[in-house]
């Protein structure tokens, strides 16, 4: 595998990451510290399928079912966080979530079976880059329409104001947890992609830094922008390859220039570079 | 389709746009090298990369045939890791290549290599299944199984302890890999240990009260931490505090002159073993450890150590194969015989480990000092 | 009774008094997080980062043959002059953005100053010796040693001073009307602003003397501040945030369970435990153990 087919792949599995993340924090308005966890969730059980309990199927299909495992994991564990932590909000549940990425990256690493902190190795090379793009596209196709969908718009208004959409009719717990579930899953999703185009975990890829690097890439793109989501993911999983190339000093100081642009665009365009909307010919905005 | 249309098209344009410029010079022979420059884990890579650096520096000035030096910080991350790696090879052309110096991002760095069919060769990942990736793949440390063996002997031998104690830092599989080398070796030689309970601690911990009152009730006659100097040094320090006055044994992971400012004069006793002792009396050792300290001010431990060996190694191979091809440099690197390197004479066996000898370190004061050489 | 069970109890003695000790370093950084969050409602993740920028001043201030007082000052001083610096700067403009801009800008404030300490400092750890020579009393099975007792007895003196501040003094009066209403207490004449930037120097001196007084255990690194950080905020959501006490209550929780965990247990999930508190008392108490419970207004 190349180079820039493996930045391609990371473009990819980034894009259905973000675009999982921007259902929790961009649609619904929770707010998730612990992405990296459902992330790694979906990576590590889809593995432990392929590698431990592989069916003798054919390679699309096992795949096919590493993808559900991975699914599966990581939307039970969605289900187990967010049922207590729901109710929180704002910067508590960040930090419950949070909490719960750094609990499951432990566990990981305590896990023998899993390679513990070794990380985990020989794990067959079931997907390619037509799956990622294929999934990435899927998962974009079901964002566009869920955002269209009574269901999707009831959930955005939880984001503009939980108290009125509640007097509206929304049930907020219930759309609360549909969306946290289902947008872990979809990151459990990539981890089972990522797994199987990597072949390697390792604990420290599923890390609370990875979780904020999802999280800036769903800012910067515009919190419920899919297209913005799209592109904050291909931004982000670029700039930091490309400042490598721009000369000794800047590749070394990349990881400090980072934050620093980081928080400029904060103090810039705190809404992201799309805001909620979409890129259109159509000027129209949602939401 | 337009999706995904979308992010080929923008990579393309930033990508061709950014690497135009750096893809001048084709020529020259390229050797890559991908460290740990920060993040978790930049303490090992800094030093590491301090000796490569130097080793490159005494290479240039000796002439031959020359080749460019290319340094690649992974963030102590596998996923930046086997980017940089693939960007080594795939856009920097590199004929050869340094790997991380940590064992579990060498086996996620190591099948890219393997595939791409550069000779690799990791300073310091001692765990063994490293260099069974394949046969591009080999390191310039011996394994941990080896240093275990070597430690095991020297306690049973030399100390003549037989009841013992191993503390393990059970998020690192270098330290589990080197307990387990250890206890099967201690007990072959009919050592016991004085605890059936496993006792561990974790990375980053730095307090380990609650650890040492269960060693303390062993009560064993020497402790085994196969661990880092950061941790060490505090257990060392508290253990010592508690009234734990029996020696401490180690490997190669203590070997930093941190280890005395953060545990004090509560070191001295302790022995470990090492890739090499900075006070050899062989000119190999003083010149390197004369030249170190002139560029960076203190002295060499281990990482920068076999970083330094590692490009050496390398540079032999280049120096003496026949073409600027990564096939014939791997071919006369898997074949290193008797190479003069500042950790030992060292020569490949056929799984591209080397056979070297081990040095064991005695604490003194404020510092370590040579002890004895253990052959293989 | 069997031996072993004596030597549990014991144990779980000790554990507890070691978690006291080590909840009174947490206790000192978390004070701090909870008067930012107080004051204007912000997640302060670059407060880890103020300690360890304070812990590497007062190092290099030893280098340089600083007597261990002034190296403290150092330490106090440099940290909280960082922590006016990057309000100024940073949080100052983002205020008024939202809570998920401020936050980002927070995190991102955290990552530059662990890289750029990495590579301004090194990333190879650094020790700073204790305050006071280490003399270890025995009772019994239980050890207690004289700087655990000094750290201990800083933290209750840091309470009560805090406490004579916020209650007694003109500024600490203001720093209460702040936090409670920021209008309002803009309205009634209070220069705000100012208010905001002393808290922020006083958040992080107390950081900087607690990174000082890590020594004990710690060796200073330009990462230390993630961890410590997260768990000092887990401390004062624990509490109850915004309020004082509560983040020393939260500080010595979190101590002793970790020490708990990591005796009784595997100190492996040293780091888990606390963020399993937390999600227990949000789950039982979000406000906190001795937060008021605060119903939205439409």
């Amino acid at each position: 595998m190349g180079y820039y087919h493996g930045i391609l792949l990371l473009v990819g599995i980034f894009i259905t990451l973000t675009l999982s993340l921007n259902l929790i924090n961009g649609f619904c308005g929770q707010f998730s510290l612990g992405h990296a966890g459902f992330w790694g969730a979906g990576a590590y059980a889809s593995a432990v399928y392929s590698v431990f309990y592989a069916l003798p199927l054919p390679a699309p299909v096992n795949m096919l079912i590493a993808i559900a495992v991975g699914f599966i994991a990581a939307a039970i564990c969605g289900l187990i966080i967010g049922i207590p932590c729901l109710r929180l909000r704002g910067d508590y549940l960040a930090i419950a979530t949070l909490g719960f990425g750094e609990i499951v990256r432990i566990s990981i690493m305590n896990t023998e079976m899993v390679g513990g902190p070794r990380g985990f190795i020989n794990i067959p090379h079931l997907a390619n880059i037509w799956w990622v793009f294929a999934v990435a596209f899927v998962i974009a196709l079901f964002m566009f329409n869920l955002k269209r969908s009574a269901f999707g718009r009831a959930i955005i208004s939880i984001r503009e104001d939980e108290i009125a959409a509640e007097n509206m009719g929304v049930n907020l717990f219930n759309s609360k947890l549909f969306s946290f579930t289902i947008g872990a899953g979809i990151a459990g999703i990539a981890g089972a992609l990522f797994a199987h185009t990597q072949q390697f975990l390792h604990p420290s890829n599923f890390n609370f830094m990875w979780s904020v690097i999802i999280l800036v890439m769903v800012i910067l793109g515009g919190q419920g922008s899919v297209t913005g989501s799209i592109i904050g993911a291909v931004i982000l999983t670029i700039v930091p390859e490309a400042l490598r190339y721009a000369g000794g000093t800047v590749a070394e100081w990349r990881m400090t220039i980072f934050p620093v642009l980081l928080i400029i665009l904060m103090m810039a365009k705190p809404e992201g570079l799309f805001g909620a909307h979409e890129i259109s010919f159509r000027k129209r905005s949602e939401g | 389709m337009k999706l995904k249309g979308l992010p080929h098209k923008f990579l393309a344009c930033l990508m061709t746009l950014i690497i135009s410029n750096s893809l001048y010079s084709a020529e020259t022979l390229k050797v890559g090298v991908v460290s740990p420059i920060t993040g978790a884990t930049a303490t090992f890579g800094q030093e590491n990369v301090n000796g490569i650096k130097l080793a490159y520096e005494k290479i240039k000035k000796a002439g031959g045939k020359k080749f460019d030096l290319i340094i690649e910080d992974d963030k102590s991350d596998a996923i930046e890791s086997t980017t940089a790696t693939r960007k080594l090879i795939n856009i920097d052309k590199i004929s050869a290549m340094i790997g991380e110096p940590t064992s579990s991002l060498a086996l996620a760095s190591a099948p890219i290599v393997q595939e791409a069919k550069i000779p690799f060769i990791t300073p310091t990942a001692t765990n063994a299944k490293v260099t069974q990736v394949g046969d591009y793949i080999s390191r310039a440390c011996f394994t941990d199984d080896f240093q275990g063996v070597v430690m095991a002997k020297f306690a049973v031998n030399t100390l003549k302890k037989k009841k013992g104690l191993v503390l393990i830092e059970n998020t690192s599989d270098y330290s589990k890999g080197l307990a387990k080398s250890f206890t099967d070796e201690f007990l072959k030689m009919g050592g016991k240990m004085a605890s059936t309970e496993e006792l561990t601690y974790a990375a980053k911990d730095t307090d380990f009260q609650s650890l040492m009152r269960k060693v303390k009730r062993a009560n064993p006659d020497f402790i085994f931490v196969p661990g880092y100097y950061v941790e060490v040094g505090l257990i060392i320090k508290q253990a010592r505090a508690l009234g734990i006055n029996v020696p401490f044994l180690g490997g190669d992971g203590w070997d930093s002159p941190k280890l005395f400012e953060i545990a004090g004069p509560a070191v001295k006793g302790s022995y470990i073993s090492n890739h090499f002792a900075p006070d050899d009396k062989d000119p190999v050792v003083q010149n390197f450890v004369k030249d170190y300290k002139k560029v960076y001010g203190v002295n060499p431990g281990g990482f920068a150590a076999l970083g330094y060996d590692a490009l050496g190694i390398m540079n032999a191979a280049i120096q003496k194969a026949k073409s600027t091809k990564p096939a014939d440099i791997n071919a006369v690197l898997v074949a290193t015989k008797d190479y003069p390197g500042v950790t030992g004479k060292i020569t490949f066996d056929a799984n591209r480990n080397p056979k070297k000898a081990a040095v064991v370190l005695e604490a003194k004061e404020n510092g370590f000092v040579f002890h004895s050489k253990v052959n293989p | 009774m069997s031996q072993n069970f004596i030597y549990f109890l014991w144990d779980c003695l000790q554990y507890f008094i070691n978690g006291i000790a080590q909840g009174s370093l947490y206790a000192m950084v978390a004070l701090g997080y909870t008067m930012v969050y107080g004051i204007i409602r912000l997640v302060n993740f670059a407060h880890g980062e103020f300690l360890m920028i304070g812990a590497m001043c007062g190092f290099y201030a030893l280098r340089a043959h600083l007597p261990m007082p002034a190296a403290i000052l150092v330490a106090m001083l440099s940290s909280g002059i960082i922590a006016i610096a990057v309000e100024r700067l940073v949080y100052r403009p983002i205020r008024k953005s939202g809570r998920i801009p401020a936050l980002i800008t927070a995190i991102g404030t955290s990552l530059f100053f662990q890289y750029f300490g990495q590579l301004v400092f090194g990333a190879d750890p650094k020790t700073i010796p204790p305050f006071i020579d280490e003399k270890i009393y025995n009772l019994g099975e239980i050890n207690v040693s004289n700087v655990q007792i000094a750290i201990f007895c800083i933290t209750l003196f840091v309470l009560l001073f805090l406490f004579w501040l916020t209650h007694y003094t003109k500024v600490g009066k203001a720093m209460r009307a702040v936090s409670f209403n920021l209008p309002a207490a803009e309205l009634m004449g209070i220069n705000t602003n100012k208010i905001i930037s002393f808290t922020f120097f006083l958040g992080a001196a107390l950081a900087g003397l607690g990174g000082m007084l890590m020594g004990y255990t710690m060796s200073v690194e330009p990462m230390m501040g993630m961890n410590l950080g997260t768990k000092a905020f887990v401390a004062a959501v624990v509490g109850g945030i915004g309020i004082i006490p509560g983040a020393a209550l939260g500080g010595f929780i979190i101590g002793i369970a970790e020490n708990l965990v990591a005796g009784l247990y595997k100190s492996s999930f040293r780091d888990a435990v606390s963020f399993f508190i937390l999600i227990l008392i949000l789950l039982v108490k979000p406000s906190g153990i001795l937060g008021k419970n605060m119903k939205e207004k439409v």
